[in-house]
């Protein structure tokens, strides 16, 4: 599918968002900028910088976007690094950081920075602000949980961080105690990419068919990374007390990243868990699967997100984009997207899980109201359109061109 | 019709929102906290909220207010704290006063402080406002009203909110009508639509009705 042109958007995004979108970007305009981060495929990073960089192209902001790359020792260490930022703790030995500063310093070599705007995710290439010879402004977006950090990670982490320029996070309370300014930015999605465009019945239809899963009744659905953090196991858990009273079924759909050596564990944990009842439908699907993924969250429904951790939790704007109720787990950005009562609801068990999809299944006129809240909430404060111009108006603010 | 020499020009904004690192856990950290932040943090959690909050509102229209009453579950400050207008205040210092008082005084008369048990703390934020002038003018009442109808809200936040707030007399939409227009009957229902209790979207219905009342005398 063709990416869509900026002026696609206007039918979907707020009234006048576009026009400032392309007056914020006057500013800028002629002026680089550089993405960096650790994988091209797999993850809601690498995702939404496949849509970033074309369409800031086109609003003549030249863009590049640089992947750094390491053994698998290094992808190790950050993930890691990435848990134990997240609060779980890790065991940090002092080879392994040695090992990710190493990797840093090479690839601060080898690629190409130099850009009047260097944009650093998360925390694998975050290092490189040590190793290069800086010339324009440095920006580190941190997309995780860092509102419990473990203090060893934080500590060996920090000294970077505060060599940048600014930070971006993701939610209000992952603000740090740093010598830098910290600013907002809610992630977002991109409603006229594959994932997410308008889908017919039939398109619909096809897809279901072709995974096998039937339409015969009420589809509960987890889209996410094979990942302890998004708890597939407690959702089959949660799933099995809401089967004793309501016929339906669930589907967990999700792949593993580039940059994730546990997936494979935790999934054969969920395919364990899963064993002996034909309706649960795990879909183990490529990162290009973006098709599947619109047609099963619109067969959905309710859309589930039982994250014990979570940065922001793009599939949970992703549900509510398709106007369905979402239940998620009390974690990161999830309590921001989802408003309690008006386009779902919140949990913090298994068993409360089990009572909302309960509640939902046997309220249909509630749940649907609950989904037009949900598309419109995201359409005012999650779109892609409000994403970029939140990035221009940084890029004007560090540059002074305000 | 009457059609002015000096056009008013529609600007919009656009809002970056810059954390402080600051948190306050109970409401004496509450009270600190609207001591000390710059005043662009008042201006976050009062009149910006009318930004952020275009359709699905929380329970008052101010952060303070809705932090005390829905985390710390302290209504009866959450009422006190909510009632403030901020459209009653000449700038954010006087509105901030306000605050301190309200707070100084709640706690004076507890025992202990009031803090969060289940609930999350409050986060000071601060408002970076990027103007962005658009192309959208008026020189008459039909084009004034036409825009706006049609002109998108951060520009109604920004001529009706900001500006006036700002003491921003080139950006005023009540001086341009009452001075260019001619038309201080039509400036004087203006200034009265007090737009504390209503969303963007509503206050844009509320002047437009008011300008075709006017179109229609």
């Amino acid at each position: 599918m063709e990416a869509a042109r900026l002026d696609a958007y206007r039918a979907v995004a707020p009234q006048g968002a576009v026009e400032t979108l392309w007056r914020l970007a006057e500013r800028v305009r002629g002026r680089t900028l550089v993405h960096v981060n650790s994988t091209r495929f797999g993850g809601g990073v690498a995702e939404m910088l496949h849509r970033y960089v074309p369409l800031l192209e086109e609003l003549g902001v030249r863009t590049r976007w640089e992947v750094i790359s390491g053994p698998e020792e290094f992808f190790r260490v950050t993930k890691s690094l990435h848990n134990a930022l997240q609060g779980q703790e890790q065991p940090l030995p002092d080879a392994l950081l040695r090992t990710y500063v190493e990797v840093n310093r090479e690839n601060a070599s080898r690629l190409d920075l130099e850009a009047d705007v260097v944009l650093v995710h998360d925390p694998q290439p975050l290092a490189l602000v040590d190793f290069v010879e800086r010339s324009g402004r440095w920006v580190w977006r941190c997309h995780i949980d860092v509102s419990h950090p473990q203090r060893r990670a934080w500590g060996f982490l920090r000294p970077f961080v505060v060599k940048y320029d600014a930070a971006i996070f993701s939610l209000e309370k992952f603000a740090q105690r740093l010598p830098i300014p910290q600013y907002l930015i809610h992630p977002s999605i991109d409603p006229l990419s594959e994932k997410n465009r308008e889908l017919s019945e039939d398109e619909v239809d096809a897809v279901l068919t072709r995974l096998g899963i039937p339409r015969d009744k009420p589809i509960l659905l987890q889209v996410s990374r094979f990942d302890r953090f998004k708890d597939p196991v407690g959702v089959i858990q949660a799933y099995r007390m809401v089967k004793r009273h309501e016929d339906c079924r669930l589907v967990l759909a999700g792949g593993t990243a580039d940059d994730d050596p546990e997936g494979a564990q935790v999934l054969a944990e969920v395919m364990e868990a899963a064993e002996g009842d034909p309706e649960i439908h795990v879909l183990v699907l490529p990162p290009t699967a973006d098709h599947e993924i619109n047609a099963l969250q619109r067969a959905a429904t309710v859309v589930i997100q039982k994250s014990l951790r979570e940065g922001f939790g793009l599939t949970v704007t992703e549900g509510m984009w398709k106007g369905k109720p979402v239940v998620g787990g009390f974690a990161g950005g999830i309590t921001a997207q989802i408003i309690y009562g008006v386009t779902g609801y919140t949990v913090n068990s298994v068993e409360g899980l089990a009572f909302r999809i309960r509640y939902l299944l046997n309220n249909p006129d509630l749940a649907r109201q609950m989904g037009e809240n949900a598309r419109e909430h995201v359409r005012q404060n999650f779109l892609i359109v409000r994403d970029l111009a939140d990035h221009l108006a940084l890029v004007s603010t560090l540059l002074g061109l305000t | 019709m009457r059609k002015t020499p000096r056009p008013f020009r529609f600007v919009t904004v656009h809002e970056l929102k810059e954390m402080l690192g600051r948190t306050a856990w109970d409401e004496r950290e509450l009270l600190l906290g609207i001591e000390e932040v710059p005043p662009e943090s008042i201006r976050y959690h009062t009149h910006s909220y009318f930004l952020r909050g275009r359709h699905l509102v929380s329970p008052y229209p101010n952060d303070f207010a809705t932090w005390a009453a829905v985390q710390v579950r302290d209504r009866v400050l959450g009422e006190q704290l909510a009632v403030v207008d901020p459209f009653d205040y000449p700038d954010l210092e006087a509105l901030r006063s306000e605050f301190v008082t309200i707070i100084d005084r709640h706690l004076a008369s507890l025992q202990t402080v009031p803090r969060i048990v289940y609930g999350e703390p409050f986060h000071f934020m601060r408002s970076v406002v990027l103007e962005i002038p658009t192309e959208v003018e008026a020189r008459t009442l039909r084009e004034f009203r036409e825009a706006l109808a049609h002109v998108e809200v951060g520009a109604l936040y920004f001529h009706f909110f900001y500006a006036v707030a700002r003491d921003r007399q080139d950006a005023n939409p009540v001086r341009w009508v009452e001075e260019e227009l001619g038309l201080p009957d039509l400036a004087a229902a203006i200034r009265h639509t007090s737009p504390y209790f209503k969303s963007l979207e509503r206050l844009r219905g509320e002047l437009v009705a008011l300008c075709d009342r006017f179109l229609e005398a």
